[in-house]
């Protein structure tokens, strides 16, 4: 093309330096939290904190929360909600066990395919249909709770412990957990995704704003539909692994996780309308919420005060109010600047 | 809609015989369902005109309407409250703490009932206005701001009862799930008060109005000088306190108070009788009369199945598609 | 209107082009000609077709009929992404990119450039810089776009359409939100596209603006192009002149609308006075004052700060600076409850997002307003209310099939009988109309004005905001003239014509007491 425009009225404009460090607390805030938390657990406790037992059990146990997480945060990033998450990783568990004697490929395979086809339902119909996510996945929680008690026959179904498939829950791999491996590997592919590939970004543009995203001509129906399915397939994968760590496929499993989810999502910095979010963060959210009930264990035991395991909610909610009222003040002020 | 000549009389004083119900058509496609219902069972099910039947059905029904009416009004503001299941669990947990203590050296066991019974309530009260403060000033959107709650609340109600089963046997005070006044349970004769002052309140007092209007175009409400922040204060609020109620009824028909299980589900099941009934989930319009048709929907389909050997799993998945075709329907009208 | 026939330089020619909706006519044969490398602008008053004519153009709107020509082609575009694939982009008033992400994100929203499947980053921020040099800005295109000012993500929205290769970029209002500055500097990448070869057609309703920019305009009113002249041959009187469809010599003029001032009795105190309003850009220094029994009328193009003035006043907005007295008395209400239980109402401009509670029947939208007064005890009167809604639907006219018919099935003028009645039904002492008659058929017209005319006549106190300059001529006892935010002139009941509104709009200089803008 032509001659440059001449510039002589641009000044680009810097961002000033508190707003960059309020962005940088909204996205890194729970990572920076997080640390904090390790290096008062560490220096408080000393080896019994940092002992490779507790570290990699903490791990272990946060795993299905993990994996819950990241496909709510995908599906939060397009604006959208998903309640069906706990029922499916019920159903799934359910499922993997019912198959376990087959091996721990096919059951989890299976386990995933549960899941992927609820979530599969769910983005069709919210595509299809323009129904509200939330009334959508809502039923399908009621659904899919009621198809884990028909295919469990109303009771825990038992873990077949000759075919391998418990290897899903309690397989070392070295030190490292294999729940651990595969939240680290789908962590790391979802990083992949939603900064490296088109869909990814295409999934923070339609969060960002709808109309821009349609007028861009971005593949709307495909993006919800993807993005639903991945958290259904991401539950399904939880529920093995809980299968797999509690030898059975309880069907009443895992009430109310997807509200837990979607607090850890919160807490990892990710807007609930969407536009904003980031996969490391969304890990930092579920650790930190894990560590912090680790924290408050070893407190207990050492006798500081008698917290019984029931603050555990009331403290998952008060932290997600004050993680709310944070980002409620910053993005105001973000807003108002812009 | 029913297009009324402008002149002549407005019927006066038949709030809620059916005919007199202003419905839209989907209210009226969700009666139509209710009468089917009720038409197949009386054919195809063995005992079910009878007196026990009648009883079984519309006692389980009543803590899911009277919640559902709270959460009516909320949604026809443009909101939802996850917290009720929570908020039933903390009245649960506070009420048998009053009448069960030996602090209070209760000459007059009325006035103990009666404080385990209103002391209880406005605390759920209280949690649901904290809800309302959220919402109204803090403006965090509904879903989250209540899911607050839904979380914390659970927990207190947990801590209050240290996470066991308290079970008693308190007679005055369970009169609430067990009285049977002219053989028609208690909570039913709560239930209909309820309902029918709500439909009351939505229809004929300013109230209602500022309700709707604030729930249908919020701006609009603002400018003609409805104070939409006190009125979201206040649905939020009922919706805590009537979910505080049926927290009391619900224990006390269980005789115990299980902080773990009381009011589980809840907040689903109310919603999904508010949408069967035909209130719309974007607010603005509300029907009292339909969310308890809605609620008499969701239990009879499930008596109509598991009385007909269908198990309570299946009967489940059959109750979720219910509700998404439900929606569905309703939205191809609009 | 433009009889030539298509030449080699024309690279745009829309000729009879009309679109009907549902009860309106949005276009009744619009014709616009743009020639490769030229800027060329579209004006009109609100509802002259101009946006409904862009979004033609730019394949958001399918036209009825008539013939569109680009680059020697017919066209027939189905969606936007088709427009701009054959070379036509749009600018929105409101930026339409995605505020949470990346500069370089949102130029290339939709066709990131990729390597072995994955986004290539690298490329994709050094393509965005290159892309924004072109349009001379120069900044960190991996910052999110939000960070940047209005104007900056402006000239990215630019660098997105320029990066389709486009021959011709639409510009809908990119100025309304842009300060002085700001729009200098956007008229420097305006000039370099044209430069460039590109051709803009540039939609705003700032009059210095077309000058500082344009070299030719196109002039719409009531759905039809009435003239394309060139930038320099058109003085600003002529061209507001055409937009309203005046004849400038013709001062007097009989009567077109329900008015009839001479017949107010206006009292000498002030019921209102509100001095030196400031609030943010669009607000910078206005005052206006109403007494019992007048109408004032509050003139000023779009963006003129006309509605920001009654917001103020009304208490739905808070001013930064300046004063109101009401009824002698200084007040600033803080929430619009107060001031309609100080007995002011407010008819807002968007009767639709800001005035019916559309699901709500007649009688509830009707009494909204009056519940306080109608209830005792919270409950509604019913036999009061009735009463009330009876009469104010009889008294005013509203065509309705009962006071329970949802009010979103009456026409536009009923509706905004309804809402008159709203008010009215308080006995208010001021009345602040946001233009009462937009989009109502004639008919209704008339009955609103003389409504208002005869509200006037039993003492009330009326500010009437209005682009329709008649209905400001013949309906007001004073007129204020609002241009950038501050008033620029205030015409008594014998200053008034027509020529002293219009010149006052489009430019103060013939007015000793006006403010220069900046």
């Amino acid at each position: 093309m032509g001659q440059p425009v001449e510039a002589r009225a641009m000044i680009p404009q810097r961002t000033p330096a508190w707003a960059r460090g309020a962005s940088l607390l909204q996205r890194q805030g729970a990572l920076i939290a997080l640390v904090g938390v390790a290096l008062f657990g560490v220096l408080r406790y000393g080896e019994t904190f940092y002992s490779s037992y507790n570290f990699w059990e903490t791990l272990r146990n946060n795993s299905y929360f993990a994996l819950i997480a990241l496909g709510m945060a995908f599906v939060i990033m397009t604006g959208g909600i998903d309640l069906s998450v706990g029922s499916v990783v019920a159903l799934s568990a359910v499922v993997a066990a019912r198959l376990s004697p087959e091996g721990i490929y096919l059951a989890t395979g299976a386990a995933m395919a549960a899941g992927l086809a609820v979530g599969v339902t769910n983005g069709l119909v919210i595509a299809r249909f323009s129904v509200q996510p939330f009334i959508v996945t809502l039923a399908s929680l009621l659904g899919a709770r009621g198809m884990a008690l028909l295919v469990a026959g109303n009771a825990t179904v038992p873990v077949d412990f000759e075919h391998g498939f418990i290897d899903i829950g309690q397989r070392e791999i070295g030190p490292v957990p294999l729940p651990v491996v595969l939240v680290v590997i789908a962590y790391a592919l979802g990083s992949l995704l939603l900064n490296f590939t088109r869909f990814g970004r295409h999934v923070l543009a339609l969060g960002g704003n709808e109309e821009a995203a349609r007028l861009a001509g971005l593949p709307i129906g495909r993006i919800l539909i993807s993005v639903y399915a991945m958290s259904g397939m991401l539950a399904g994968l939880a529920g093995a692994i809980l299968a797999g760590l509690a030898f059975s496929g309880p069907p009443t499993a895992a009430l109310g996780w997807e509200l837990s989810a979607i607090a850890a999502v919160v807490v990892g910095g990710t807007l609930l309308t969407g536009g904003m979010g980031s996969v490391g963060a969304t890990l930092a959210g579920v650790l930190l919420i894990g560590l912090i009930f680790n924290v408050l264990n070893f407190e207990r035991g050492r006798g500081v005060f008698n917290l019984t395991v029931y603050w555990e909610n009331v403290i998952r909610g008060v932290f997600l109010l004050l993680v709310v009222l944070f980002q409620h003040r910053l993005t105001r002020a973000l807003r108002l600047r812009s | 809609m029913a297009r009324t000549k402008p002149t002549g009389q407005a019927p006066r004083l038949a709030p809620l015989s059916f005919p007199a119900v202003r419905g839209t058509a989907r209210q009226h496609g969700a009666l139509a369902a209710l009468l089917l219902l009720v038409l197949f069972n009386a054919l195809f099910t063995a005992r079910f005109l009878t007196v026990t039947s009648m009883r079984v059905n519309l006692t389980q029904v009543a803590t899911i309407t009277i919640v559902a009416v709270g959460m009516t009004f909320v949604i026809a503001t443009g909101g939802i409250d996850l917290s009720v299941g929570s908020l039933m669990a903390i009245s649960g947990a506070i009420a048998p703490k009053i009448f069960l203590s030996d602090r209070f050296p209760f000459d007059a066991p009325v006035l103990g009932v009666a404080l385990a019974i209103v002391v209880p309530v406005l605390a759920a009260g209280l949690g649901g206005s904290f809800n309302g403060v959220m919402v109204a000033w803090f403006r965090i959107q509904p879903i989250i701001a209540t899911l607050v709650l839904f979380l914390a609340g659970r927990g207190i109600a947990q801590v209050i009862t240290g996470g066991a089963l308290v079970s008693f046997r308190e007679p005055s005070f369970q009169y609430l799930g067990m009285g049977r006044p002219l053989g028609i349970p208690f909570q039913v004769i709560l239930m209909v008060v309820i309902v029918a002052i709500a439909a009351w309140v939505l229809r004929s007092t300013i109230f209602g109005r500022y309700v709707l209007a604030t729930g249908d175009n919020e701006p609009a409400a603002w400018l003609a000088g409805v104070p939409v922040r006190r009125v979201k204060l206040v649905v939020y609020t009922v919706s805590g306190l009537l979910a505080g109620l049926a927290g009391l009824i619900s224990i006390a028909i269980n005789s115990s108070s299980d902080a773990n299980q009381d009011g589980q589900l809840m907040e689903l099941d109310a919603i999904a009788a508010v949408a069967v009934g035909g209130t719309p989930l974007t607010g603005g319009q509300a029907s009292i009369v339909g969310t308890l048709i809605g609620a008499l929907i969701i239990q009879l389909l499930r008596y109509t199945l598991l009385s007909h050997g269908v198990s309570d799993a299946a009967a489940r998945v059959v109750t979720a598609v219910a509700i998404v075709l439900a929606v569905l329907l309703q939205r191809r009208e609009r | 209107m433009i009889a030539e026939p298509p030449t080699a330089d024309v690279l745009l020619q829309a000729e009879g082009v009309t679109k009907t909706y549902p009860g309106v006519v949005a276009l009744a044969g619009a014709d616009l000609r743009v020639r490769p490398g030229e800027v060329h602008a579209l004006v009109g008053q609100n509802g002259a077709g101009k946006s409904t004519l862009v979004k033609i153009l730019t394949g958001a709107v399918r036209r009825d009929a008539g013939t569109l020509i680009f680059d020697g082609r017919p066209i027939n575009f189905s969606s936007p992404q088709d427009a701009q694939a054959n070379g036509i982009s749009t600018i929105y008033q409101e930026i339409n990119l995605v505020g949470y992400r990346s500069v370089a994100e949102n130029i290339f929203m939709g066709r990131e450039p990729r390597r072995l499947g994955l986004i290539n980053w690298r490329a994709m921020n050094r393509e965005a810089a290159r892309l924004l040099d072109h349009v001379g800005v120069h900044l960190d295109v991996r910052q999110p776009l939000m960070t940047f000012n209005i104007a900056l993500q402006q000239m990215v929205a630019i660098a997105r359409a320029v990066s389709f290769q486009s021959k011709l970029v639409v510009m809908d209002e990119p100025t309304s939100s842009l300060d002085d500055r700001e729009v200098e500097t956007l008229f420097t990448v305006i000039r370099g596209l044209r430069d460039q070869g590109v051709a803009v057609v540039f939609i705003t309703h700032r009059l210095d603006e077309l000058y500082a920019v344009c070299d030719r305009v196109t002039i719409m009113r009531d759905g039809r192009t009435v003239a394309e002249r060139a930038m320099n041959e058109v003085t600003k009187l002529e061209l507001v002149a055409s937009m309203l469809g005046r004849d400038l010599g013709e001062v007097q003029q009989r009567g077109a609308t329900g008015f009839d001032a001479s017949t107010h009795k206006v009292e000498r105190e002030p019921l209102l006075e509100a001095v030196h309003l400031q609030r943010g850009r669009s607000l910078q220094d206005a005052s206006v004052s109403v007494r019992r029994g007048e109408i004032v009328g509050l003139a000023g193009l779009l963006g003129s700060g006309r509605t920001e003035v009654a917001r103020v006043i009304f208490g739905a907005d808070r001013p930064e600076r300046g004063e109101i007295a009401y009824q002698g008395r200084r007040t600033s209400f803080s929430a619009p409850a107060e001031a309609i239980r100080a007995g002011v109402g407010y008819c807002s401009e968007d009767r639709k997002a800001e005035g019916i509670i559309p699901h709500l029947s007649v009688r509830d939208n009707l009494t909204l307003a009056a519940l306080p007064v109608l209830s005792r005890h919270g409950v509604v009167d019913r036999a009061r209310q009735r009463e009330i809604v009876d009469r104010f639907i009889s008294r005013l006219g509203i065509k309705t099939s009962g006071p329970e018919q949802t009010i979103r099935e009456l026409s536009g003028g009923n509706q905004q009988k309804v809402l008159l009645a709203r008010w009215l039904c308080l006995h208010p002492k001021l009345l602040i109309l946001d233009e009462p008659t937009r989009g109502i058929d004639v008919g209704a017209k008339i009955e609103i004005q003389s409504l208002i005319d005869e509200l006037a006549k039993d003492g009330l106190g009326v500010l009437m905001i209005s682009s329709e300059i008649e209905e400001l001529t013949e309906g007001s006892d004073r007129v204020a003239v609002l241009r950038e935010g501050r008033t620029v002139a205030e015409l008594s009941r014998s200053e008034i014509s027509q020529d002293a509104v219009i010149t006052a709009m489009a430019h103060a200089d013939e007015d000793p007491t006006a403010v220069e803008g900046a």
